[in-house]
């Protein structure tokens, strides 16, 4: 979040140091001022390294069919009786560790969550910036188009997408696909918001001198949009974006939960949730809860971050 | 080159409405000498700001320039397709505006900014671009400029950014510079400091100013010519020290004795009775005759502006006055 960080820092002290900067800075500063933000900060942080670094902090592979045996399968925890110690969270149906199969599933998760919410925000913030910015029947267009994919519930957006996908590609190459299908579907059901926001942010900006200004210098209208307005209407989008993180991951746990998503051989946090519900009734508890704990613990921080952003950079609640 | 640098002529502006269009300019007329100041000045409304915008071609829609023409240095700007107009208009009209709150990018270092304009019009390369930014910002008067020329907007007082709103508009080395009520938003202490750089910048490179105001006082310090403004129309035109010594509009006699002075002792201002018409509800005839103390039978009919001497005014008062016609008015 550095990058909305950086232009309230005094620029025209270069000799101070970025230590001294960030201390004096008002946006790091709120972030230390609440005990919840700093400790979403925290677990925001380890599950991103975590997710980052699954290959080398991960026990075991949980793809190598190599390293993988059946014997091992079902295992409970470690902790619990009868648990094998090699299995910190216990073993699924087909002998993987847990554990290293939700950090491999939480960096599934993360990939499509922030692809999802980069393409949902490219899209959202163009658009946005084309129809506040011209204006006319260009933005009728544009914002009714909007209005009409506002009637859909995201999820169900999203799902239709991932049908019309399925449809056209060949079986075998489902699977394959399943990733891009994911955050093509999702990334397209969340630019609405993105859309909107921007939109307004753009008219309130574009009638400002700055933009009259860059306008009789003779500035082309992409250059006003993309270096003038864009970075002026960029502080709600952030906010946005990161709620949106949370609800892309939360999104995507449920089409793969729902058998839409991803495929058992490449699980995300929402496919590990789904095989584990089979064998809650049949006393496997750890195959569903350690998944849904771990989704539950992401989406909730990630939720206190974005709060924490909407209220630092809202000037009225300053 | 001979001709004044700046023509307006017969300028019409108009605002499509549901109910029609709505006529903001009617029939403005006046020229701008190479060098020359001219103050505008009029009650809220009377369309100074409009006249500047319609020169610089920023009129947004639903206002429309629907006759008339502007010249530049003789060439027509006002009816040049976007693009053209931009590559004239930006590099030989700058514009100062009222707010330096708004009319600075708050995310955009000042030195950015003045680079981008410098580099919009000259063909040079970026570190060129930034010394020429870096000695605008000395001669504007922002102490220790090295180091404030990467600061934000926000990092500036209201005057300073002021200052750095002329360096914007002077940066391009314009022959014609409009400023929109430039001192409006500042604190009086500060504003005469302002009013005086803008009149010795604009000396110094030798451009004439378009000085939008409401401030008789603004006008008498920097103007040459003034130009009264009533209902989008020009009431009255001519050499600042006869205008305000002798007014010959009825409106402009109005405004000279709203002005208080320091040696007459007076309990109340003196005011002009009624308000200025809404632009949908315009007389017919002169704008001005509902509140004309002198008003006459001839007021009826629209006057146009008559020349008396080397002056102008909008006023059947002054029909019998000598004609000598005058180009410039």
């Amino acid at each position: 979040m550095s990058e909305i960080a950086a232009p309230r820092t005094s620029a025209s002290e270069p000799d101070r140091t970025l230590i001294q900067r960030l201390r004096d800075n008002d946006l790091f500063a709120s972030f230390l001022a609440s005990k919840v933000t700093v400790a979403a900060g925290i677990v925001t942080l380890v599950l991103f390294l975590a997710a980052l670094f699954a290959p080398w902090v991960a026990p075991t592979d949980p793809f190598n069919p190599a390293t993988n045996y059946l014997s091992d399968s079902l295992d409970p925890p470690s902790f619990v009786a009868g648990g094998d110690p090699r299995f910190l969270l216990g073993t699924d149906d087909q002998g993987r560790d847990m554990l290293s199969a939700i950090l491999y599933g939480l960096r599934v998760s993360l990939a499509i969550g922030f692809l999802s919410v980069a393409l949902g925000a490219a899209i959202g913030v163009s658009l946005g910036l084309i129809a506040g910015y011209s204006g006319g029947w260009i933005d009728s267009a544009i914002m009714r188009i909007a209005d009409v994919q506002l009637t859909f519930p995201a999820i169900l957006t999203a799902l239709l997408l991932d049908g019309v996908a399925h449809a056209l590609l060949k079986p075998t190459s489902r699977d394959e696909s399943a990733f891009a299908v994911l955050v093509l579907a999702i990334g397209l059901s969340f630019w609405v918001q993105y859309a909107r926001t921007v939109r307004a942010s753009t008219m309130v900006e574009k009638s400002r001198d700055y933009v009259l200004a860059a306008r009789l210098i003779g500035l082309s209208h992409a250059r006003i949009l993309f270096t003038h307005i864009l970075p002026n209407v960029m502080g709600p989008v952030m906010v946005i974006a990161t709620i949106n993180l949370a609800l892309a991951i939360i999104t995507e746990a449920t089409l793969s939960f729902l058998g839409v998503g991803l495929p058992p051989t490449e699980p995300s946090l929402g496919t590990l949730i789904r095989i584990g519900q089979n064998y809650l009734f049949s006393g496997e508890w750890w195959i569903v809860a350690f998944p849904s704990l771990t989704l539950a613990a992401l989406v909730l921080a990630v939720n206190l971050l974005g709060d924490w952003l909407r209220d630092a950079l809202n000037p009225r609640l300053r | 080159m001979t001709g004044p640098l700046l023509s307006v002529r017969a300028l019409r502006v108009e605002f499509a409405t549901r109910k029609g269009p709505l006529t903001a300019l009617d029939g403005v007329s006046f020229d701008i000498g190479r060098g020359e100041v001219l103050g505008v000045v009029g009650e809220s409304g009377a369309g100074k700001s409009l006249t500047g915008l319609a020169i610089i071609g920023l009129l947004d829609p639903p206002g429309r320039i629907a006759g008339g023409e502007i010249r530049l240095e003789g060439e027509r700007i006002d009816n040049l397709p976007p693009a053209r107009m931009r590559d004239i208009r930006g590099g030989r009209i700058g514009v100062i505006f009222q707010d330096p709150l708004t009319s600075l990018n708050p995310l955009m270092r000042i030195g950015d900014q003045l680079a981008e304009t410098i580099q919009a019009h000259k063909a040079i390369g970026r570190r060129q671009a930034r010394e020429q930014a870096l000695a605008w910002l000395r001669e504007v008067g922002i102490p220790s400029p090295e180091k404030r020329i990467d600061g934000y907007p926000h990092e500036f007082s209201g005057g300073m950014r002021q200052r750095v709103v002329i360096a914007l508009a002077l940066c391009a080395e314009p022959k014609l510079v409009i400023a929109d009520e430039p001192t409006t938003a500042l604190d009086v202490s500060v504003q005469a400091q302002i009013i005086a750089l803008i009149k010795n910048l604009t000396r110094r490179h030798r451009a004439a100013v378009m000085l939008i105001t409401h401030d008789m006082g603004v006008i008498a310090e920097t103007a040459d010519r003034v130009a009264v403004m009533y209902a989008g129309r020009i009431a009255e035109i001519g050499e600042v020290r006869e205008l305000i010594r002798d007014p010959l509009h009825p409106y402009t006699q109005g405004l000279m004795a709203a002005i208080p002075t320091l040696d007459i002792r007076a309990d109340r201002l003196a005011q002009i009775p009624g308000a200025m018409p809404r632009l949908s509800a315009i007389p017919r005839g002169c704008a001005f005759a509902p509140r004309c103390p002198q008003v006459f039978e001839r007021c009826a009919e629209r006057p146009p502006l008559i020349a008396v001497g080397d002056r102008g005014a909008a006023c059947w008062l002054h029909e019998s006055a000598p004609a000598a016609a005058d180009a410039r008015n």
